[in-house]
């Protein structure tokens, strides 16, 4: 079942086109990943579809994006979808609070006040991000003292605490070592069961070990966008396959 | 040859440097000096306790008394008042330039809170006798001249150190917290208030004591909307006439003389530890800011 259509959506930046003429159905409970070379319009498409560049100035948007059919550039507040649509950066980015606080922000901001509530919520959050086990003990320290896998899976931990639909990341391991990125990775297998997952990664390896369906983005464009496997092995494009074969980006 | 000549410019150069550097330290140190080495005496003379504990002030009674506690209130008062005002004031100015302000409004806020930084405070003295005085007067009673309109002159001078230097520490929160905030769901009010400011906080503070610093220190403003009467501590009132520390000083010290004198520059002393407790605050919040 499609959660996100993306129909016709040209997107610029001033006077640049970035998106071109996208059409696009992203599956529930599947990973999806984006890739291509860098300025590709990859990370720009992820970050429309939680509404993101609504903060760059001089962004226009036309075509529609659907969420479960409802259009979220007309039907949805901002702060409605993304509190639905979760997102984790490319730089873990904890807030310089501790790690409690970290969790219990986003269900505070929605209204959740009552003290064992938050607890239950935090503690579900991160066990989901496999991390309760290393962090119950000093929850109440600094969350800028865990090292740069644990801060990224916090981050991936506080975007579960608003309980969202879909999980977007943005190469969210492109600044962490080898065992850190395996952690993560094999989280997101384990959690997509529950969520529909987005991910922009620079590293073909990481799609093809974790996606289910790819995207292959070139000059703003969607080049090939098939299943993971079909796509590795049989591109239709002959862009697809230089690119997979390491020709050029 | 060449050498030589090029080693030799350098050494003059870095003697250059040197002296610049050693003249302000010698400024520091020659005023601590004058102002110890003139002011303890007078204190030792009069007594400690009796000059910071006792209220009543009258050089020029016979026998005559010293006590300086209304003024110390007194500067206390205005200090804090003008933080009451100044602040938050101060504060939502940064916010709404830092996080709200469209380009245009910047373009005229920006500058028009630098100009208030650049006018002198004998202009600020002015506007409070003619405008905020008479007001006080009409509306509230009294003569005007008062704890309040020190408070309102002084926060509104204590706005562009505030707002300045909070605007650029609320700038320098990284974009990240508040992307992270925003896609959570939060608001870009909540983002603001709950993340970015808390995060900027160390900046805040400093504009804060600065803030406070500056409205220790003023005397010319002060001394024309505060009324200079100096008050038994159970007289202070919001709408009654005060004299400060800085004010006590510059009222007196064309007729002063003889311990009369050395106990005003005995009131520069007190006023001295005010700042040196202000700067010891200072130099606390950015050793704790370096740790995190």
């Amino acid at each position: 079942m499609s959660k996100i259509k993306i129909e016709d959506v040209n997107l610029y930046y001033g006077e640049f086109q970035a998106l071109k003429n996208i059409n696009m159905n992203i599956k529930e409970n599947e990973i999806t990943a984006f890739i291509g070379p860098s300025g590709c319009g990859k990370s720009t498409l992820l970050k429309s579809l939680n509404r993101m560049n609504d903060l760059i100035e001089g962004v226009k948007i036309n075509g529609r994006m659907l969420l479960d059919d409802v259009d979220i550039y007309k039907d949805i507040d901002a702060s409605v979808l993304r509190k639905r649509v979760g997102m984790v950066f490319q730089k873990p980015n904890p807030f310089p609070m501790s790690i409690y606080e970290n969790v219990a922000y986003g269900p505070k901001t929605h209204g959740i006040k009552q003290r064992s509530k938050l607890d239950d919520i935090v503690e579900q959050s991160l066990r989901a991000a496999a991390m309760w086990d290393e962090v119950k003990d000093r929850l109440k320290k600094s969350a800028l003292g865990l090292s740069g896998g644990q801060q990224q899976r916090l981050c991936i931990a506080r975007a579960f605490s608003v309980n969202p639909e879909v999980i977007l990341l943005d190469e969210p391991t492109s600044a962490l070592d080898p065992i850190s990125t395996m952690k993560i990775e094999d989280l997101l297998v384990d959690i997509k069961k529950n969520y529909t997952i987005v991910i922009v990664t620079h590293n073909m390896q990481q799609a093809t070990r974790i996606s289910d369906k790819t995207g292959f983005f070139l000059h703003g464009e969607v080049v090939e966008f098939d299943d993971t496997e079909k796509l590795f092995s049989m591109p239709e494009n002959k862009k697809t396959e230089d690119y997979i074969t390491g020709r050029f980006g | 040859m060449q050498s030589t000549k090029a080693n030799y410019s350098e050494k003059l150069m870095q003697a250059v440097f040197y002296l610049s550097a050693l003249i302000s330290i010698i400024a520091v140190i020659a005023i601590c000096l004058f102002l110890l080495l003139r002011g303890i005496p007078a204190i030792g003379e009069i007594g400690i306790m009796e000059f910071i504990l006792n209220e009543k002030w009258k050089p020029t009674d016979y026998p005559p008394s010293y006590g300086i506690l209304s003024m110390i209130v007194g500067s206390t008062y205005v200090t804090a008042g003008a933080i009451a005002i100044g602040v938050p004031i101060g504060l939502m100015c940064a916010v709404f330039l830092a996080k709200f302000c469209p380009d245009t409004v910047y373009k005229i806020a920006k500058p028009a809170v630098n100009l208030l930084a650049g006018i002198p405070s004998i202009v600020y003295g002015f506007f409070g006798m003619e405008v905020i005085v008479p007001f006080l007067r009409e509306n509230f009673g009294g003569n005007g001249f008062s704890i309040l309109s020190s408070s309102i002159i002084l926060g509104i001078m204590i706005l562009p150190t505030i707002i300045s230097i909070s605007e650029s520490s609320i700038r320098s929160v990284p974009l990240s917290y508040e992307e992270g905030s925003l896609g959570l769901g939060a608001t870009k009010e909540e983002t603001v208030f709950k993340i970015v400011l808390p995060a900027a906080k160390s900046g805040v503070f400093t504009s804060i004591i600065l803030g406070i610093g500056r409205a220790v220190g003023e005397t010319m403003a002060v001394v024309m909307v505060a009324g200079n009467a100096v008050m038994p501590l159970d007289k202070i009132k919001l709408l009654k006439p005060i004299r400060t520390l800085t004010t006590n000083i510059v009222t007196e010290m064309s007729y002063a003389s003889g311990l009369h004198e050395e106990s005003l520059i005995a009131t520069g002393v007190v006023l001295f530890v005010f700042i040196i407790i202000l700067n010891t605050a200072l130099s606390l919040i950015k050793t704790r800011d370096a740790k995190n």
